[in-house]
């Protein structure tokens, strides 16, 4: 907390800018969002775009599980929902991509809205389980549905068009999926002042408490099961637009793992920590793929030892995240801004 | 319709239901004792079938003494993920805890690929190769002998939880942990042990399913599976990890014969899905009610 930072009102209690600083901070790391895509090669831009995805659908997740309490393994069939919807509509219609991707997340949020109807009567461990289910008849759904979804070798779609311009490269899509990466996380930030979100805060403190509060609990956790899926269907559309294929095997159980890991390496129920844990976790097998390389010419057989070991890296993160450091990378963040702040006083 | 086929079929998937209700039983006494819902356990059985190839195989030991080994292998793993990262996150989150499941779940995988590579590897039989016949019907050895050894584990086990010390102090744990402690019971052994007798049912039941449909470091899908056994016959339910086991077996080998392989999962997930909704603590699982 800062010296002379008494609040006087529940709006500035509220308030997302409490500073001059803050802000220009902020607008100093949209400034390099910004530039970021001229100055860099090809490689960082192809990471940069993968960031953007994953901010978006860990984002999503963290409203789920972080803000709302409901766990969902099914993350990667929604995203797998909003991919199939975007390649089949740009196969099946002329479209813009703006359209597609918005169709794309209502698809999303609809099918969340269905796999969330259990939550009615079952919760917590049950719940994940509900929707691990719903992420296996999704996959059968996306595997034999031939008509529609191609079957095992997928869909492949044109790149996104939209003014005459073409979507084609990684330099094009950066300015697609960043300035919407940055969109949604603002807009889920806002969502968290409204009292749907407190609502879902509420639930996830103690549902039978917010009940008797007054907030209609299959209401509120179908509208988090719909947000949730709605952003995870946006982040499947630009899956499609990016790689523009689609096959079953893009969006495996394991990728739902992967952003619940994300949420819970970042912080669960912390915007900051999804974004934080989202950029985290794609970039240590990038980094790991770097070490490999530049070990490859002394250990000939590194690259085999590679897999196995993304594999450990991963459960050690998860692990020891959640036995040493609960709240996550946001959680060090704050530590070392408390550090600066405090600095040099404390010591 | 062909009978023959059907009921040789459904033998197989019944014997295979077996194998499931010893895994579902290790997996319920680990949730009865510790609230724990372990998404490794598929995992363990893996890394308890790798040991059995190391021994067996590697070492070329006879698979008679291996087989113990590879057991108690994995039922030291299973004491040793309980004492270094389960006993940690007591008190935290159920979220948090089937986290760090499936973060060990993950480590498993990771290490088993570093020692042993992705390939699929086979075990070296140990079964009686002679065909089993019972009636008219045909069935594979591996599994029927696989069925019998699981069994008789299985068979060991309910004695064990029903007549001796241990089992009545892993019940009493089960049933209120702080009434448990202030009778004199060592409730943190309780755990251990759960962990322990949960992962010897695994780890045995590993080695045999591996025997018959061979190995490879996905082998820890088969834990989806008997998550789909326990939710049906209810988490805290021994009596239901059995039925259910069987059920879910016979389903599976079934739905696989006459719908196709990637019939197996949507098949026993919709049972799920249903279970779910008109019994969600499953079929002969403690209704909680929960008080504020």
């Amino acid at each position: 907390m800062r010296i002379g930072d008494a609040k006087q009102s529940y709006e500035a209690d509220e308030a997302i800018w409490t500073s001059q600083t803050q802000k220009l901070w902020l607008g100093f790391f949209l400034l390099i969002l910004l530039v970021f895509p001229f100055v860099v090669d090809s490689y960082l831009l192809y990471l940069g775009c993968l960031v953007g995805i994953a901010v978006i659908s860990t984002t999503g997740l963290n409203i789920l599980t972080g803000f709302t309490g409901l766990i969902s393994l099914g993350q990667a069939g929604f995203m797998g929902v909003g991919a199939y919807t975007v390649a089949w509509l740009s196969i099946n219609t002329a479209l813009p991509f703006p359209v597609t991707l918005v169709l794309a997340g209502l698809m999303a949020a609809a099918v969340g809205i269905l796999v969330g109807l259990p939550s009615l009567r079952v919760k917590g461990l049950y719940l994940a389980i509900a929707t691990l289910a719903a992420s296996v008849f999704l996959h059968f759904i996306f595997a034999e549905w031939e008509s529609v979804t191609g079957g095992m070798g997928g869909l492949s779609l044109e790149p996104a068009h939209l003014f005459g311009l073409t979507f084609q490269s990684d330099f094009m899509m950066y300015f697609i999926i960043v300035p919407l990466a940055v969109l949604m996380v603002a807009g889920a930030r806002n969502v968290f002042r409204t009292r749907i979100g407190r609502a879902f805060i509420a639930i996830r403190d103690r549902d039978i408490s917010a009940e008797i509060l007054g907030i209609n609990l299959l209401r509120y956790k179908l509208m988090s099961f719909a947000l949730s899926s709605f952003y995870a269907g946006i982040a499947g559309g630009l899956f499609a637009y990016f790689y523009r294929v689609v096959t079953p095997e893009s969006f495996p159980l394991s990728m739902s793992i992967f952003y619940l890991a994300a949420v819970i390496v970042g912080g669960m129920g912390n915007l900051l920590g999804g974004i934080l844990g989202a950029a985290f976790m794609t970039l240590v097998p990038e980094a790991l793929k770097l070490l490999t390389a530049a070990l490859t010419p002394f250990y000939p057989n590194a690259p085999v030892f590679m897999s196995p070991m993304l594999e450990i890296i991963f459960g050690a993160l998860i692990v020891g995240f959640l036995i040493f450091e609960p709240h996550g990378l946001a959680e060090i963040w704050h530590r070392i801004r408390r550090f600066f702040r405090l600095w040099p006083f404390r010591n | 319709m062909d009978w023959l086929f059907f009921g040789e079929i459904s033998l197989a998937g019944l014997a295979m239901g077996g194998l499931y209700a010893l895994i579902a039983l290790g997996f319920v006494i680990i949730y009865k004792a510790t609230r724990v819902i372990n998404f490794a356990i598929g995992e363990i059985m893996m890394f308890a079938a790798y040991l059995f190839l190391a021994f067996a195989g590697g070492m070329e030991m006879s698979p008679w003494i291996a087989l113990p080994l590879a057991v108690i292998g994995g039922s030291i793993l299973g004491g040793v993920i309980e004492k270094t990262i389960i006993r940690p996150m007591l008190g935290e989150s159920p979220i948090s805890v089937v986290m760090v499941t499936i973060g060990i779940a993950s480590i498993l995988v990771g290490l088993v690929e570093f020692v042993w590579t992705a390939d699929p590897q086979l075990l070296p039989n140990f079964l009686p190769r002679e065909p089993v016949f019972i009636g008219e019907l045909y069935l594979a050895p591996k599994i029927a002998y696989g069925f019998l050894i699981g069994s008789a584990l299985l068979i060991v086990y309910l004695l064990y939880f029903r007549f001796s010390r241990g089992g009545v102090a892993l019940r009493a744990t089960a049933s209120d942990q702080a009434a448990a402690y202030s009778m004199g019971i060592n409730v943190r052994r309780v755990f251990n042990m759960a962990w322990v007798f949960g992962s010897l049912a695994a780890s045995l039941a590993g080695v045999l399913v591996a025997a018959t449909g061979g190995l490879s470091p996905q082998f820890g899908i088969i834990g989806l599976s008997v998550l789909v056994v326990v939710i049906v016959g209810g988490l805290d339910s021994i009596l239901g990890a059995l039925v259910a086991g069987v059920f879910i077996g016979w389903l599976e080998t079934v739905a696989g014969a006459y719908l196709g392989g990637e019939y197996r999962m949507p098949a026993t997930f919709l049972v799920l899905a249903i279970i779910l909704v008109i019994r969600p603590y499953g079929l002969f699982g403690t209704h909680e009610i929960e008080r504020v």
